[in-house]
């Protein structure tokens, strides 16, 4: 296998990393080199920080290990290659009446990846995490030994979340949901305040549910976003059109607080005072950035960070504190999500708890990574969690703290891995596999 | 699943990744599919993953391009309807390895030339028989001029290209067809990692260039195009200069 020096980055663009990347397009080829020199997964690089990097080491790229290898239309079990990407998925299984059951808000995503981050999506609170839907998975360990684990086997659930640090994810058996079809009803309402997006998200009984907040809004205001419920359906709609590019990266004016505040503001009136109910494709739904390749040179070269935490249900008002310190900073860009989750999580290291989670993002300045220390620590206090597969500036003993298993993961993944051949950047970074 | 064709196509060298590209490009508008190549297990995933996507179906055969007697069980399976044929074969070692391990001749001509060659000659009575059907043959840029960097390859693939012309000449009387596809640096596992490459095109576009030229009956097309004037040049160039020069 020829490996090739590259320089690569995760979604955020804030880090980078150069090293040997290799691509295999067989089974075989992969396994024959986890044998000779194993090394960590990457899949489309869509976490946002240093998840998928290993600077000056080794990674193997799954994209090319991309196939559908089996497919049971009456249990709705699909067998893909660790390569292939969500939004295909959906896109070859929805008209068949098949949806993956967990999507993340980017169909660019790969099931490897989804799998390494446990990833959850607009319908967290009724169907749990991406690996609650995994039966199985194919594993090619540091060792070179194929292994078929299922929810029993010690390594599922150091596997599931597991940041590849178990192995590299040759294949798995996905349990998909039923869907009516691949367009979506969307009701999307106007919410004026903090209070009422809680109960709103409280007390939706959608099957997808989710929250745009503008976080440059202030004073009564704060909170004020809208809140999109949705369910599946069928018919005809107009096929969104083709994906555009970002040629170059932006200015750094592009995304300055008045404009900001600007775009948000006319975003949130783009709903009707009452509110109204649309049809979509799903993907348009599901994944509303993807019509934007490259949509993260819009914060230049410098990249972005972005800030996910989910909180305990009763910390509520330390989220709104929270709320306050970033509309406060006028640091924030349009994209901002604040969701109800529920318990459901399939790993060790699962990021999902049963509380609210708020995702910021910020461009890579000195004053907002400054704020997103400060968010860091409260969301410690808070009792709650960052999300791995966003960060890219917490510091080590607060991200342990967060997370109650992960002495016991890193005990685990030890074992599997004496020799740290599967470490990356954000392993080293937060010392994760310290025990 | 619509049936817009029906018609069945025949992909030699299946496991790779314009192959792959290709067959899911005709999965999705309900061609039959026989993938051959020596990798069964891999080509089982793609058969799968193409039956997925709509392929009428999708059989899974051992090619061999030194081993001729692989070749009649392919043609074996055909029955009454319209047969085409994609050759995605080649090999191309390090022209050092070739330098010093002379042997290493043959099998390069038989993986990108004779061996194909051979088994379009047992396919053309086929297309003769039922007085359609296409056949594509890719080829490679190098095949345009030999050069220092793989000029063996480069030789077998003049060589497929010559036979391609004259099987065109004789299909075409017939009710078939012959396309060159002449590709130039492709985004695969033979180009990953190497020093050089640039304007590098994903498996995928090739694979849509080649449907699109099969459908118009085009009968020889650089992907991607530009690469028509980039070799126009480099043919060009005058012998006594270009014996001098390492491109």
């Amino acid at each position: 296998m020829r490996w090739k020096t590259t320089e690569y980055a995760g979604w955020g663009r804030a880090l980078r990393a150069t090293g040997d990347l290799a691509r295999p397009e067989r089974v075989t080829a992969l396994a024959a080199l986890m044998g000779e020199s194993p090394a960590p997964a990457i899949g489309n690089c869509r976490s946002y920080g240093d998840a998928c990097l290993n600077s000056g080491g080794k990674a193997v790229q799954m994209l090319r290990l991309d196939r559908i290898k089996g497919f049971d239309p009456t249990s709705g079990i699909v067998t893909v290659e660790a390569g292939m990407q969500l939004g295909e998925l959906a896109r070859i299984f929805a008209p068949q009446g098949w949806l993956p059951a967990v999507m993340p808000g980017t169909g660019f995503a790969t099931v490897g990846g989804a799998i390494a981050h446990d990833v959850h999506g607009k319908n967290h609170h009724g169907v749990g995490s991406f690996g609650q839907h995994v039966r199985a998975l194919t594993l090619i360990g540091p060792d070179g030994q194929t292994t078929r684990i299922t929810p029993d086997h010690p390594l599922f659930r150091a596997t599931v979340g597991g940041l590849g640090q178990t192995g590299v994810i040759v294949s798995a058996e996905l349990q998909m949901l039923k869907c009516k079809g691949d367009v979506i009803v969307v009701t999307e309402r106007r919410i004026e305040g903090w209070d009422e997006f809680l109960g709103h998200l409280d007390a939706s009984d959608a099957s997808y549910t989710v929250g745009w907040i503008d976080a440059t809004a202030q004073g009564d205001a704060l909170g004020r976003g809208i809140l999109e419920e949705a369910e599946t359906g069928s018919g005809l709609v107009t096929a969104p059109g083709r994906a555009k590019s970002v040629p170059f990266d932006a200015p750094g004016f592009a995304l300055a607080p008045a404009v900001v505040r600007a775009f948000n503001a006319a975003y949130f009136r783009r709903v009707p005072q009452k509110g109204r109910t649309v049809v979509k494709p799903i993907q348009e739904f599901f994944f509303p950035l993807d019509r934007i390749r490259n949509w993260n040179r819009l914060y230049g070269r410098e990249g972005f960070h972005q800030f996910q935490c989910v909180v305990p249900v009763d910390q509520a008002p330390a989220l709104r504190a929270m709320l306050e310190r970033i509309a406060g900073s006028g640091l924030a860009s349009p994209l901002a999500v604040l969701k109800r989750m529920g318990p459901g999580r399939a790993g060790m290291m699962s990021f999902p708890m049963e509380g609210y989670t708020l995702a910021v993002d910020f461009p890579n300045r000195a004053r907002a990574v400054r704020m997103i220390a400060d968010l860091e620590s409260d969301t410690l206090a808070a009792g709650g969690r960052i999300y791995l597969a966003k960060d890219s500036l917490a510091k080590g003993a607060s991200l342990r703290a967060m997370y109650p298993e992960q002495r016991d993961w890193a005990e685990l993944v030890n074992a599997t891995d004496p020799d740290g051949a599967l470490a990356t950047d954000m392993i080293r970074r937060l010392d994760l596999r310290t025990v | 699943m619509a049936v817009k064709k029906g018609e069945v196509w025949i992909l030699l060298g299946a496991t790779s990744a314009m192959a792959r590209a290709m067959a899911r490009q005709l999965a999705e508008r309900g061609d039959a599919l026989i993938l051959t190549g020596r990798d069964m297990d891999d080509m089982a995933a793609t058969a799968a993953d193409c039956e997925i996507r709509g392929a009428h179906d999708a059989r899974v055969v051992a090619f061999d391009a030194r081993d001729p007697e692989t070749f009649q069980p392919i043609i074996d399976l055909l029955d009454e309807r319209i047969v085409n044929a994609a050759v995605f074969v080649g090999s191309m070692p390090d022209q050092g390895d070739i330098d010093s391990d002379p042997s290493l001749v043959d099998g390069t001509v038989m993986d990108s030339f004779t061996g194909p060659a051979r088994f379009l000659q047992q396919l053309a009575p086929e297309i003769e028989a039922r007085g359609a059907g296409v056949v594509v043959g890719v080829g490679s840029v190098a095949g345009d001029r030999g050069r220092l960097g793989n000029y063996v390859y480069g030789a077998a693939k003049a060589g497929f290209h010559t036979y391609l012309s004259g099987l065109r000449n004789r299909l075409t009387r017939a009710g078939g067809h012959v396309v060159t596809v002449k590709p130039g640096f492709i985004d695969t596992a033979m180009t990953w990692g190497i020093e050089g490459m640039f304007l590098v095109a994903p498996p995928e576009k090739v694979a849509a260039d080649i449907l699109k030229a099969a459908d118009r009956r085009r009968d020889v097309i650089y992907t991607p195009f530009f690469w028509r004037y980039i070799m126009a040049i480099i043919r060009a160039i005058p012998e006594r200069v270009f014996k001098k020069m390492s491109i």
